[in-house]
């Protein structure tokens, strides 16, 4: 196995895939001869041509919409956001058309066509460019949506939504293109709706998905020395969601703290919360507690942001309070 | 081709129009777009017009007539034209089955939606208990604990009430329901609560109640099946002191000594049994699978040796016979027992059993339980016994009792009132009396 | 310019046959909207339901110079447009009647009409939405190779929209062969076009260089000849197209709106429908060049409209969808693995 970065694990990924299948093909801003902004598609104009990798306008809604066209006649296009939040003003035809489709035509038409691109924050951006977008496109029945933390996952999440037949949305992270990794030699393909057991526990579960899956394990690490032996399952991905994986850790450790990076409000955190809660009654010791950003728009100073976004002390406070430990 | 002219929708909320007047006669013609009638819906007089060529041929809706949208109220047609089984004006016009007409599935599809709504899986945790012996406490309020201790507890039969809970504001939690468990908190019993059932007479109330299993009892009864077989039993054990028993059966035999009638120990073993069964009709009960059911009379089932083994006959509504009756019926159907004179109603149909070889000299023993009955009573033989009594030591003769108990109907705390209220009656029979 | 009759059997260089099948069609498309209104009238057809009256002649002049394979995308008001491009009447009348038999199963209704099998793509509920589909379809057949054309209808009130700016740019940048087609009805629901457009609907390509012209909706022939000029045009890789067809709505913006109101009167509804019928017009121009008889038409229509009979029939005999349909079509692929639904219901 390779180490390589979670960038170079979606770029072998892409490569791969457009290589596998001509109807495959990347767009979007700065894509093509920019190499990328964050140089995930780096070398692929050359590889491919510039039918294949797209330079597009910054025209959101218009090209996320031609994608969702070209789908329709049987492409399988990639349609890179520079990051989620400008997908905001795509959202009606990742919503109104990509996800309904094929419900509205009666199964006449289906979407095989992923949307990609870093979500959450990064570091000091500000309001506009630092939000999870996962509730957006989670809610909506018809869409698919994956968040990878590691290269390997990146890398094989990534492959199953290029190959998966309904729109995906694979939401990355620009504080994670650097992350390394192993990643498995070959055709690496992880089955969407699988969550993997990062680090495993008896005391408490931390639930989380995509970045802050490291904030997770960082604050495992911190429990361990107090005693504690914390379970972090990577949901991986959110829609499907794998509910039988999230029973499970519950089940062992009776208590359970979700830790996302978008607001509380109707959060990922919310439905599992309502999940556990409706599933494994039974099994909770403690009511299942959740870590998010501020419900705040995020702030631009470094002090403010770092008081904004979930950290590990947050994390292990949660844990304690679960486990009566305060 | 004829057109029919139809009650139309001419609001968006109107259900049923009246005619107003009709501005076209049978006989007239008429053609596409013409108005036919002014129409009063629900808001206001509104036009209709009509949607075909020809001559209105009927017209089936006087005016001042009210008709739901939807009906025919008019047929237009060529001057000849066969107007075939179109409805004329004495008929029931097929809009007066618009409700007819209306496609059943779209109202099935809207109670299938109903049906089909998100019921949660497990109820809300203010019904969920199905007994009162986990959640009661005193004053009658809601214990405090996470629903992993609450179903802990009641696995292990321990009064939520009486564990002291460490979580935030005093809620139990897991490890507090362990720290008791190690401690080895027994549940006192408790007498049932007032509002219980009781069992009146043999031909009052109810033969039986059956009662729904909760989610919670399902799972309790799945996961214990699992854990011990499919009757997972339990044991609960009680020593009773017998000195009043045996006065009162010495004076009742004084009694009855010109009859030749002879009251044995388990005559009264029966009878308190019976008793108590009475007063605890959780425990005179069976499991059905997806049921509890509760009897309101009790059939006690008696385990009787006989040479080709054991058989259980029956005495019907042992609750409400006396003492005598309670002795003569039983030697009389051991008697035809032995005998293998009994017939299928004797020995079938219990409530629940007594099995007593305190005659074999047996201290104590557990009694395996008769499928679909909770439990079974286990009665050792009465032994002379030190015992401590107000700080000095003392001979009573002691009985031990143990209890079988199906898990899946009855937890510790409801066994343990049970037992409690049997001791009681043998340890004072004037109490069978009250 | 109107070449007249200069021979006996053709019409400004159209056949008769050519033309009575563009009289008949057109007939076609009115009786099934006039079905349309009476089925919603009566409560058999429920929601939005946007008709085509007074519109037949863009429907049937611009998509009858298609090629089969040839993709056709819409708005909302398209029922005679998935008519036109080889939809079965009973299908679509199906679909308006919420049944199973209906081109979505039911599921889509008067706004959704999809039929891939005739390339008639829909059926887009959302003003201008349907201009990046299209526009995407034009960018399959490019990145195919293939010699389609795409055709996209819209509102006059969508040119208002980003996505037909982003849409029109796009497609200029790559050269994609579709054909913008705005009906221009002169009303985006009760609003006066004029009232809220800084320019003409024809001036709106003018800024992305994609060449822009006008017709007289009213008039099928002409619209027929314009297109078939611009669909040749386009099929040799002229790029796109963006062409205002003028016409008039006849009847209100859906079913539950007023015909005529505050934004217009009934006097203008009257004259425009009396002056501008595309269906009244040809008859007249083919009575005129004797080439149909009053009979001929009376018959015509008679067997009009026992087709859409038939297709009420059709829709009003065909079942409800199935209760368990409520769970299919939602995604093409169920995951072997993690839970996609999360009502908690049964299915």
């Amino acid at each position: 196995m390779a180490e390589i970065t979670y960038r170079d694990a979606l770029n072998q990924a892409l490569a791969e895939e457009m290589e596998r299948d001509d109807s495959v093909f990347l767009m979007g801003e700065e894509v093509a001869e920019y190499d990328g902004a964050y140089k995930v598609s780096k070398g692929l104009l050359d590889r491919f041509g510039e039918l294949r990798v797209v330079d597009s306008p910054i025209s959101e809604l218009g090209f996320a919409g031609l994608g969702v066209g070209a789908a329709m006649v049987g492409l399988r296009p990639i349609i890179e956001f520079m990051t989620f939040n400008f997908s905001l003003l795509a959202l009606d035809q990742v919503i109104n058309s990509a996800a309904k489709m094929l419900y509205m035509t009666g199964g006449q038409i289906n979407i095989p066509m992923v949307f990609r691109g870093p979500s959450g924050a990064a570091l000091q951006l500000a309001a506009q460019h630092s939000q999870a977008a996962e509730t957006w496109y989670v809610h909506a029945p018809g869409i698919k949506v994956v968040t990878p933390a590691t290269p390997a996952d990146a890398k094989g999440l990534m492959k199953a939504a290029i190959r998966d037949d309904d729109p995906v949305a694979v939401m990355e992270g620009e504080l994670l293109y650097n992350v390394r990794g192993e990643v498995p030699e070959g055709d690496h393909v992880i089955p969407l709706g699988l969550a993997d057991v990062k680090r495993e526990g008896g005391d408490v579960s931390i639930i989380t998905h995509g970045k802050t899956v490291h904030l997770a394990l960082q604050a495992a690490k911190r429990l361990e020395k107090e005693g504690i032996e914390a379970e972090v399952l990577d949901l991986r991905s959110l829609r499907p969601l794998d509910v039988d994986a999230i029973l499970a850790t519950v089940r062992k450790t009776n208590r359970a703290v979700y830790l996302e990076e978008g607001w509380p409000y109707v959060g990922v955190g919310a439905q599992v919360a309502a999940t556990i809660q409706e599933e494994a009654f039974d099994d909770l010791d403690a009511p299942v507690l959740r870590v998010t950003q501020a419900d705040v728009p995020m702030p631009y100073a470094k002090n403010l942001e770092q008081l904004a976004k979930p950290n590990a002390e947050r994390v292990i406070a949660a844990c304690k309070r679960v486990l009566y430990r305060t | 081709m004829p057109t029919k002219v139809h009650m139309e929708a001419l609001s968006p909320t109107m259900e049923e129009g009246q005619v107003v007047k009709w501005l076209k006669a049978e006989g007239d013609s008429v053609s596409q777009g013409e108005i036919l009638a002014e129409i009063e819906t629900d808001k206001a007089t509104m036009e209709l017009v009509a949607r075909g060529d020809g001559v209105l041929r009927r017209v089936l809706l006087e005016e001042g007539g009210t008709a739901p949208v939807g009906e025919v109220i008019a047929i237009i047609a060529g001057a000849d034209e066969e107007l075939g089984d179109l409805p004329a004006k004495d008929e029931a016009p097929e809009g007066a089955g618009r409700e007819k007409e209306e496609p059943a599935p779209e109202k099935e599809e809207a109670g299938a939606a109903r049906e089909g709504s998100q019921e949660p899986k497990t109820p809300p945790a203010g019904e969920e208990p199905s007994e009162g012996e986990v959640e009661g406490v005193d004053d009658g309020t809601q214990v405090k604990a996470s629903p992993l201790a609450r179903r802990l507890a009641q696995e292990a039969s321990l009064e939520l009430s009486r564990i002291e809970g460490t979580g935030p504001g005093g809620r139990v939690v897991k490890r507090d329901v362990e720290a008791a468990l190690e401690a080895r908190v027994e549940a006192r019993p408790e007498v049932a609560a007032a509002d219980a059932p009781r069992v009146k007479g043999a031909a009052e109330g109810p033969e039986f109640e059956d009662v729904p299993l909760t989610q919670m009892r399902k799972t309790i009864a799945r996961r214990l099946v699992e854990s011990l077989g499919p009757v997972p039993h339990f044991f609960l054990r009680i020593t009773v002191d017998m000195s009043r028993t045996l006065e009162a059966r010495e004076r009742v035999n004084r009694l009855l000594e010109e009859d030749d009638g002879k009251i044995s120990i388990n005559d009264f073993v029966l009878k308190a049994t019976a008793g108590a069964l009475a007063r605890h009709p959780e425990v005179n009960a069976h499991w059905n699978g997806d049921s509890i059911r509760r009897f309101g009379r009790v059939h006690l089932g008696v385990a009787v040796a006989t040479e080709e083994g054991l058989i259980t006959p029956v005495i019907r509504d042992a609750h409400a016979k006396g003492l005598l009756e309670v002795s003569t019926e039983i030697r009389e159907l051991v008697t035809r027992g032995r005998d293998k004179k009994l017939q299928p109603e004797e020995y079938t149909g219990s409530t629940f059993s007594v099995s007593n070889l305190g005659m074999f000299g047996i201290h104590e023993f557990t009694g395996v339980i008769n499928p679909p009955e909770a439990g079974i009573v286990a009665v050792g033989g009465i032994e002379e016994t030190p015992v401590v009594v107000e700080g000095q030591v003392v001979v009573r003769p002691l009985m031990k009792v143990t209890m079988s108990c199906d898990h899946r109907v009855i937890d510790g705390a409801t066994g343990a009132r049970f037992l409690q209220t049997l001791k009681e009656m043998l340890e004072e029979p004037a109490a069978a009396l009250l | 310019m109107r070449e007249t009759a200069t021979k006996k059997g053709s019409l400004e260089g159209f056949s008769r046959e050519e033309v009575l099948n563009m009289l008949r069609r057109m007939l076609f498309y009115r009786r099934f909207e006039e079905k349309a209104e009476e089925g919603y009238a009566i409560g058999k057809i429920g929601g939005f339901c946007h008709l085509h009256i007074g519109q037949e002649a863009a429907a049937e002049g611009c998509i009858g110079p298609l090629r089969e394979d040839d993709y056709v995308v819409s708005a909302y008001r398209e029922h005679t447009q998935a008519l036109a491009k080889g939809m079965d009447a009973r299908h679509v009348m199906a679909e308006l009647y919420g049944r199973s038999a209906g081109s979505s199963a039911g599921k889509g209704g008067s706004m959704h009409i999809f039929g891939t099998e005739q390339a008639f793509m829909g059926g887009h509920g959302i003003v201008g939405a349907q201009v990046p589909l299209a526009t995407g379809m034009g960018w399959a057949i490019k990145y195919r190779g293939e010699d389609r054309v795409a055709m996209c209808f819209m509102g006059d009130a969508a040119v208002n929209q980003g996505a037909f700016h982003e849409s029109l740019n796009m497609a200029a940048v790559w050269e994609l062969p579709v054909i913008y087609v705005v009906e221009n009805n002169e009303y985006g629901m009760g609003t006066a076009f004029h009232r809220v457009s800084a320019t003409r609907v024809e001036d709106r390509s003018v800024a992305y260089g994609i060449p822009s012209s006008a017709v007289n909706g009213q008039d099928v022939l002409e619209v027929w000849r314009h297109f078939q000029e611009l669909v040749g045009q386009v099929r040799e890789g002229g790029g796109p197209r963006f062409v205002e067809v003028r016409t008039y709505r006849f009847r209100g913006h859906s079913m539950s709106d007023p015909v005529s109101g505050t934004y217009r009167s009934k006097d203008e509804v009257t004259e425009r429908t009396e002056r501008d019928d595309p269906i009244t017009l040809l008859r007249d121009r083919l009575f005129e060049a004797e080439l149909l008889t009053q009979e001929e038409l009376n018959s015509l229509d008679q067997e009009v409209r026992a087709e859409v009979q038939e297709a009420v029939d059709f829709a009003d005999s065909a079942p409800f969808p199935d209760p368990s349909e409520l769970y299919t079509h939602v995604y093409s692929c169920i995951n072997e693995h993690g839970r996609l639904f999360f009502d908690g219901r049964d299915r």
